[in-house]
């Protein structure tokens, strides 16, 4: 639990918007070690998804430094960012976003054909990551096929084909009902208890308590940081 | 990893079957018509080269003029300033192989109760070696029929075939021009049209001696309508028309200010210049049709623009899962291409079917070489690469947060 899976030195991003530069977030310090469950939680605006996605390395910051496994990600290019999306990140979408035209299971195997897997491999590959989320049955349905809770842990068995070791998700159950939301939970705190570290964000402190710690995001900055080992999901009221 | 996206890309054609369809009809059209226009093109070359090839190479026509140096002139052939030693004369020249007089002229030929009219060739047997005619079957007449004005022929492919009764042999059955008698020694062999779209085998040769005593008839004893020279090389041409020139001005006794009493003609300039004609005819067909591969190629490049803004959001979430630019570039280029290529054959099938049919209802000639459909299946992937590239280029440049983020 010590080397540090992700740190961040005075990481912001301003967007350009017609009235000129809005700063979305404004210099953030974190270090998130390996085998670590973070909810990251804030209002709306705050800039949890700006931070996701300069995490997952979707975006690039306007200033400050990330290192991603000891690595400093400002000093890559294009093909290296990619690798690193492909292997060392699996990314959770609140959307889903799997490709509509694509079965099940060639949706989950489509981070092997850019890490140059060959065909047999990926098709064993994806049917056993459908097993880990229990849907191997529907491989070779299209995604409007399944429900949004489906489609959630199918993009969850997608975000887990390279073994990264290293989930994002970004709200990934704001567009599921609250049982639905605490059986994807409950897939999460499995694959933290296999070592993957896990860092989402969400809304909702009865999914911010799967976490084990706690990371909450104002105007920009982060305001609160807190740690307690993983409680049984207890009703709490919402702080905000 | 190109097996797999050769998958997806055959994947996408599919999944919007009917506008893949009107795309590929762009490239369709495009190369069939290249196919069909470069058939037809190089069906003429073929067909002029062939003709040009039974006409003897290197070949001078010398006709007789008029006299006259002003005022009216005599049209070309209907002087009497050639004479047979003007023949005899030119052949002493260098770098001339066969000589040969030449007096001809429309007549009616008849056999039994059947009467074809044809042309009658006066000649001596140096015509046949000139004209590389060669003899189907008997033999030639010699120089001794000239001398001793003999009553003999050779007879052309369709003279045979009009006085004469299929499998019938026309060889010792004598034959009537002008109620003179001819018997035949020979049948000629084959030639087809010449230039000016004559049939070359509706000839019947007789020794010029006979033709012009018994069948045309001459005011002035030795002279001659035309000569045919064949020179010994396309080289020497210029050189040996050069000496005819000087040597029929000095035997004529042209003063320097006379113009010439005669008119040479260059027929292997006239093959050169029908040829080119044919030949430009072609590259002109040629260049219309792939107008249409050009706008068959646009045609993909706006339906690639099309799906690269549709698939925008489908792009971000590729990069999203460790896409490289160069894996997203491959796809699309791989689309473009396989849907011009799909075009492309279909094409091809096309455009020779059509060139086939125009074969058979127009008796057109129509030469479909592996060249030109070589070409015209790498011009289409050139195509399918030259205007895919632009889509697909701007389809990996794309940022990924930015891609995701389209709706
Ligand atoms: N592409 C963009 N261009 C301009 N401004 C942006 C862009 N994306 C986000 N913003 C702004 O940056 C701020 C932070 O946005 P961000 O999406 O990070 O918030 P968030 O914390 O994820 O909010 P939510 O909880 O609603 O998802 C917001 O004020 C937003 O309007
Ligand atoms: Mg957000």
């Amino acid at each position: 639990m010590n080397e540090a899976v992700i740190r961040v030195a005075g990481l912001g991003k301003s967007y350009v918007t017609a009235a000129g530069l809005f700063p979305a977030l404004k210099g953030v310090d974190l270090s998130i070690a390996r085998g670590e469950f973070v909810a990251i939680m804030g209002p709306s605006g705050s800039g949890k998804s700006t931070f996701m996605n300069l995490l997952g390395c979707l975006d690039t910051p306007t200033f400050g430094d990330y290192f991603l496994t000891g690595r400093n990600v400002a000093h890559m290019g294009n093909d290296e960012l990619a690798v690193l999306r492909n292997r060392t990140i699996g990314f959770v979408f609140q959307g889903f976003n799997l490709l509509p035209r694509m079965s099940l299971e060639d949706n989950v195997a489509l981070p092997l054909v850019y890490a140059g897997v060959a065909r047999e491999a990926r098709r064993a590959k994806g049917r056993e990551m459908l097993a880990r989320v229990g849907l191997e049955s529907y491989a070779m349905s299209l995604p409007a096929r399944i429900s949004g809770g489906q489609q959630q842990r199918v993009a969850i068995a997608r975000a887990l084909i390279n073994r990264p070791p290293l989930i994002l998700a970004d709200e990934p159950t704001g567009n599921l009902d609250s049982h639905t939301s605490e059986e994807i939970m409950a897939l999460f705190g499995e694959l933290n208890d296999e070592g993957i570290t896990i860092v989402l964000v969400t809304h909702e402190a009865d999914i911010a308590a799967h976490a084990k710690r706690q990371v909450r995001f104002f105007d920009g900055l982060i305001v609160s940081d807190v740690r307690h080992d993983r409680a049984p999901p207890a009703r709490m009221p919402a702080p905000c | 990893m190109l097996a797999a996206m050769l998958g997806e890309a055959w994947h996408a054609m599919g999944c919007n079957r009917m506008r893949t369809a009107l795309t590929m009809l762009g490239m369709v059209i495009g190369v069939g018509s290249v196919v069909l226009m470069m058939a037809i093109g190089q069906g003429a070359q073929y067909a002029v080269a062939q003709t040009i090839s039974t006409m003897g190479s290197n070949l001078y026509v010398i006709i007789a003029g008029s006299t006259q140096t002003s005022g009216v002139r005599s049209g070309g052939g209907f002087g009497f300033t050639l004479r047979v030693a003007d023949a005899d004369a030119i052949a002493e020249l260098d770098d001339v192989t066969y000589v040969a007089p030449v007096h001809q002229g429309t007549q009616q030929l008849v056999y039994g109760a059947k009467n074809w009219s044809s042309v009658v060739v006066g000649t001596t047997p140096e015509y046949l070696d000139a004209r590389a005619w060669s003899v189907a079957s008997g033999h030639s007449f010699g120089e001794s029929d000239v001398r001793s004005a003999t009553r003999v022929a050779l007879i052309g492919k369709t003279v045979v075939e009009n006085l004469f009764e299929p499998g019938e042999d026309p060889l010792g059955k004598t034959i009537r021009v002008r109620q003179t008698p001819f018997v035949v020694v020979g049948t000629l062999g084959a030639k087809g049209q010449n230039l000016d779209g004559r049939d070359q085998d509706d000839t019947i040769i007789v020794p010029l001696s006979t033709a012009q005593r018994k069948v045309f008839g001459v005011p002035f004893a030795g002279s001659v309508r035309s000569i045919i020279v064949q020179a010994a090389s396309a080289e020497a041409m210029p050189s040996v028309e050069k000496s005819i020139t000087a040597l029929l001005r000095q035997r004529h006794r042209l003063r320097d200010d006379a113009d010439n009493d005669f008119y040479i003609r260059n027929l292997a300039a006239a093959a050169d210049s029908a040829a080119e004609t044919t030949r430009v005819m072609s590259l002109l067909l040629g260049a219309i049709a792939s107008v249409s591969l050009l706008v068959g190629g646009i045609g993909i490049m706006n339906i690639m623009l099309v799906s690269v803004t549709e698939r925008t959001r489908e792009i971000g979430i590729r990069m999203a899962i460790g896409a490289r630019q160069k894996d997203i570039l491959t796809q699309f280029l791989l689309e473009a291409v396989m849907i011009s290529i799909a075009g492309c054959l279909i094409g091809l099938m096309l455009g020779i079917g059509g060139a086939l049919l125009t074969n058979t209802i127009t008796d057109m000639v129509i030469v479909i070489s592996g060249g030109s459909v070589l070409v015209a299946f790498t011009v289409a992937a050139g195509v399918g690469v030259f205007f895919g590239f632009y889509p697909a280029r701007k389809a990996a440049a794309l940022d990924p947060i930015e891609a995701l983020r389209y709706q």
